[in-house]
C-alpha cells in the first residue's frame, strides 16, 4: 500500500516544517547562552546554510549542467571580500586599513543606505551588499567563462580551479592593499544578528536555483549534461547555456561568500584554498550529485561532523573514548576514512540523483514497521542465499578437483574411466588409426 | 526533371580526415517533400556527410546550400592545402561555418546511428528539451514563473503531448526515455527531431535493429509524417527494402565517393551498385 498525498498536502506540509524549522532556530538562537554546549547546534545550522548554498550552486554546475568546474571557493572568496570592503564603516577604516594608510575606499554601502534612507535604509544595508558581491562574482565570472568554458570536462577543472587560485593570490597581493588589505584580514564590517539570517538568505537563494532547474532552462542543461551533441542538434546553443548556469552559480557562490564573511566576521583569503573546494565538492557527492536535497543534506551532516561531532577526536576523549592518537589531526583522518567508505559503498551518495519527496519521505516511514519486521527474515534469506551460493561454489570446486583427479588418474593409468565421453574419444582415435 | 523547390544542395562537399577522405566530391540534391535515401557500405561516409551537413564538422571543401542559401563552405586551408587529396581546389574561396544549434534553427532536424536520448528524462521531457530553442522568455522570466513563461510552458506541453500521440508514444510519456524497447526509442528521435519544426529531416539508419515487421511499419510512419509535417527528408538506411519501398531517389556512395544515383529501380540494376555491395561483403 502506497500513499500518495495530493499537493494541497504537500505544499502545507512544507510550509509548516519550513515555519517550524525557523521558528527553532530563533528560538534556540535567543535561548542557548553561549556558554552551553549546545551553541554549537546554532553554529552549524548556520554555517551548514552557507555551506548548503554554496554546495547546491556547485551542484547546478556540476550535476545538472554536467561542467566539472572547481572555481567554488574562488568565488566564494571573491564574495566574501567584496561584501566586506564595501560594509567597513568609514570609522572603522584607519584601524582595519592601518598598514594601508586607511584605505582607498572610505565609505561603506550601508552607512550611504543610511544617510539617505535612515532606518530602510539600515535594514537593507544587510541585503544589498549581499547582492552587489554576487552580481560583481558573476560579472568576473561571465569574463572567465568565455575561455574557459570551451574547455572539456577535465580541462575546464583544472582551469577553473586555477584560475581559484589566481583569485586567491590576486587579493592577497600587497599592491592592492589600499583595498584588500593585502594579506591581512578584514574586520569590523557589518554582519547579522541572528541565526536566522543566513537561514533565510541561503533558503532564498536555493529555492530560486530549484526554480531554475525546473524551467526549461533547467531541462536545457540536463540536456547538455546528458548528451552534448544531441543538445546541440535539439537548438540548444552550448556556450550560451553552460555560460548562463557558470554565471548564475558563480552569483550564488559570491552570496554563501559574503554570508561567511558574515558568519565569521573576519576574513582573509587563506582559508579559500583549493581543499575548500574540495570539501563543497565533497558534500556535493556525499549528499548525491543531481539532487540539491541532497547538497542541503550533505552540507548540514559536513558541517556537523567537521564542526562538532568528531571534535572530541582532536581532544583526546570522544564518545566516552579516550586515546593517545587522538591529538589534533586525528578527527581528519576518521573523517577522511569515513568519506572514502561513503564514496566506495555508496558513491551515489544519500539521494542519488532524486529530490526529496513528501511521497517517498511518508512511504518510507510507513514501510519501516513492516521492514523491521521483516528484517530478521529477510537477514535470514540473504544468510541463506550466501550460504547457498558458498556451498554451490565449493561444489564446483570439489567437482573440478575430482574431474581434475580423474583426467590425472587417466593420463598416469592410460585406461580411460567407464564415462559415456571416453567411448566417442576412443571412436575417434579409432577413426584415425584406421586411416 | 524534378522541378520541385531544392531544399538541401550539396556542392562538392568533401571532408577529409588526416589521410583518409571520408566523403569525396558529394553532390545532392534534396527537393521539397521529397524522401531521399543516402546508402553505401559500411564506413562509406554516410553519418560523415550528415555531420557535415549539420554543422558538426567543418567540410574541408564544398558547400552545403539550405532553401537556397549557402549557410556553410569551406576550402582546404594550412596544412590541409598540402594534404589534400579531393577534387575541386580553387573552386571555394569563402569559409562560413556553423553551428549545430544554428542548422536546426535553420530547420534541419537530424536522429542519430547510435541512438541519443537524454538518458535522465522522462520522454515528454525528451520532446520538451527540442521546444526550448522556441522559447522567447528570458532566464530570469522563467525562472520566477512570469505569466509568458507559463503560458509558454503551457503551450509546449500541449504541443509535445500532440505531437508523443502522432508518434504513438503517449502511453509511455512518463516512462525514462531509455527503458522503452529499441523501436519506440528510434520512434522517440524521431518525434524530438519533429518538436523543432523541422523543414528538413535527416534519418541516420532509422530502422537499424528493427525486424521486418518493425521496419516496415516504420516505413510508413516516415512517409505518414512526410504528408503530415511537410517534411523533405534524406535518409541512410541499410535495409533495402525501406529504402527501395520509400525512396523517390536514391544516392550511393563508396569510400567517400558518389558511384550512382537515380530511381530506385536503377539502382537495383546499376552493375557499380551491386559490385560495391557484394565487394563490401566479402
Ligand atoms: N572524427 C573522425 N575522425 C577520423 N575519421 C573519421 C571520423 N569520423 C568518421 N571517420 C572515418 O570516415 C569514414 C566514414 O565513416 P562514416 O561513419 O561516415 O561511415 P558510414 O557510411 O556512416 O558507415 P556505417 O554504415 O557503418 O554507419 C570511416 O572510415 C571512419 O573511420
Ligand atoms: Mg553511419
Amino acid at each position: 500500500m502506497k500513499i500518495q498525498l495530493n499537493n494541497k498536502i504537500k505544499a502545507a506540509l512544507t510550509t509548516i516544517s519550513i515555519a517550524l524549522f525557523l521558528i527553532l532556530v530563533f528560538v534556540g538562537d535567543n535561548v542557548i547562552s553561549s556558554g552551553s554546549s549546545w551553541r554549537m547546534l546554532i553554529t552549524v545550522i548556520e554555517k551548514g546554510s552557507i555551506f548548503a548554498l554554496v554546495a547546491a550552486s556547485m551542484n547546478l554546475l556540476n550535476g545538472f549542467t554536467g561542467l566539472f568546474s572547481l572555481g567554488q571557493a574562488g568565488f566564494m572568496l571573491m564574495g566574501a571580500y567584496t561584501y566586506a570592503i564595501f560594509t567597513i564603516p568609514s570609522a572603522s577604516h584607519d584601524a582595519v586599513y592601518q598598514y594601508f594608510g586607511g584605505g582607498i575606499i572610505k565609505w561603506s554601502i550601508v552607512e550611504v543606505l543610511e544617510s539617505k534612507i535612515g532606518v530602510v535604509g539600515h535594514y537593507l544595508g544587510l541585503f544589498i551588499p549581499i547582492i552587489f558581491a554576487g552580481i560583481l562574482v558573476a560579472i568576473v565570472a561571465y569574463l572567465i567563462g568565455i575561455p574557459v568554458l570551451r574547455l572539456k570536462s577535465d580541462y575546464l577543472a583544472i582551469a577553473t580551479l586555477g584560475f581559484a587560485e589566481i583569485l586567491r593570490a590576486f587579493f592577497q597581493w600587497n599592491t592592492l592593499g589600499p583595498v584588500t588589505n593585502g594579506s591581512n584580514v578584514l574586520r569590523k564590517y557589518t554582519t547579522y544578528h541572528s541565526a536566522i539570517f543566513p537561514v533565510v538568505i541561503a533558503g532564498i537563494c536555493i529555492t530560486i536555483i530549484l526554480l531554475l532547474l525546473n524551467s526549461t532552462y533547467g531541462r536545457a542543461f540536463k540536456a547538455i549534461r546528458d548528451d552534448e551533441i544531441a543538445a546541440e542538434a535539439m537548438g540548444i546553443n552550448l556556450f550560451k547555456h553552460k555560460e548562463l548556469s557558470f554565471v548564475i552559480s558563480s552569483f550564488f557562490a559570491g552570496i554563501s561568500g559574503s554570508l561567511l564573511a558574515m558568519f565569521q566576521s573576519t576574513i582573509s583569503a587563506t582559508p579559500f584554498t583549493t581543499q575548500m573546494t574540495y570539501e563543497i565538492l565533497l558534500i556535493v557527492v556525499i549528499g548525491g550529485i543531481g539532487s540539491i536535497s541532497g547538497s542541503i543534506i550533505g552540507a548540514f551532516l559536513f558541517i556537523a561532523c567537521s564542526e562538532w561531532w568528531l571534535r572530541g577526536l582532536d581532544s583526546g576523549s570522544w564518545l566516552g573514548i579516550s586515546s593517545d592518537l587522538m591529538r589534533s589531526g586525528f578527527r581528519k583522518v576518521i573523517f577522511a576514512i569515513m568519506i572514502m567508505l561513503v564514496v566506495l559503498f555508496y558513491s551515489k551518495g544519500i539521494m542519488g540523483d532524486k529530490e526529496f519527496s513528501w511521497n517517498r519521505f511518508v512511504n518510507w516511514w510507513l514501510t519501516r514497521p513492516q521492514a523491521i519486521k521483516n528484517w530478521p527474515n529477510k537477514l535470514k534469506s540473504k544468510l541463506v542465499s550466501k550460504k547457498k551460493a558458498r556451498m554451490a561454489k565449493s561444489d564446483a570446486k570439489a567437482r573440478l578437483k575430482q574431474e581434475k583427479a580423474d583426467s590425472d588418474y587417466k593420463k598416469a593409468s592410460g585406461t580411460p574411466l567407464f564415462t559415456p565421453l571416453p567411448i566417442s574419444d576412443q571412436v575417434i582415435v579409432f577413426d584415425k588409426e584406421g586411416k | 526533371m524534378d522541378n520541385r523547390q531544392v531544399v538541401l544542395k550539396l556542392s562538392d562537399l568533401t571532408m577529409q580526415f588526416g589521410g583518409v577522405v571520408a566523403v569525396d566530391n558529394l553532390n545532392l540534391l534534396l527537393h521539397k517533400n521529397e524522401i531521399l535515401g543516402l546508402i553505401g557500405p559500411n564506413g562509406a561516409g554516410k553519418t560523415t556527410a550528415f555531420n557535415c551537413i549539420t554543422g558538426v564538422y567543418e567540410p574541408t571543401n564544398g558547400a552545403v546550400e539550405i532553401n537556397g542559401n549557402i549557410v556553410i563552405e569551406n576550402y582546404p586551408k594550412g596544412k590541409m592545402k598540402e594534404e589534400y587529396k579531393g577534387r575541386n581546389l580553387g573552386k571555394y574561396t569563402k569559409s562560413q561555418t556553423m553551428l549545430p544549434d544554428k542548422v536546426t534553427k535553420l530547420g534541419v532536424a537530424r536522429t542519430f546511428q547510435n541512438i541519443r536520448l537524454f538518458k535522465g528524462m522522462t520522454v515528454l521531457e525528451n520532446v520538451l528539451v527540442a521546444m526550448h530553442m522556441n522559447q522567447e522568455e528570458t532566464v530570469f522570466g522563467a525562472t520566477f514563473r512570469s505569466k509568458k513563461a507559463r503560458n509558454e510552458e503551457k503551450a509546449m506541453r500541449e504541443e509535445a503531448l500532440v505531437l508523443l500521440r502522432k508518434v504513438g508514444l503517449y502511453e509511455n510519456k512518463d516512462d525514462i526515455s531509455t527503458s522503452l524497447p529499441y523501436g519506440k526509442q528510434r520512434h522517440l528521435e524521431i518525434a524530438r527531431a519533429l518538436a523543432t519544426h523541422p523543414t528538413i529531416l535527416l534519418l541516420d539508419e532509422p530502422a537499424a535493429g528493427m525486424n521486418p515487421q518493425e521496419s516496415d511499419e516504420l516505413m510508413h510512419f516516415i512517409g505518414e509524417i512526410r504528408d503530415k509535417f511537410d517534411l523533405s527528408i534524406l535518409m541512410i538506411e541499410h535495409h533495402m527494402q525501406v529504402i527501395m519501398g520509400i525512396c523517390e531517389h536514391i544516392y550511393v556512395l563508396n569510400y567517400g565517393g558518389q558511384i550512382a544515383d537515380g530511381a530506385p529501380a536503377e539502382i537495383q540494376a546499376n552493375p557499380a551498385v551491386i559490385e560495391a555491395y557484394l565487394g563490401g561483403d566479402e
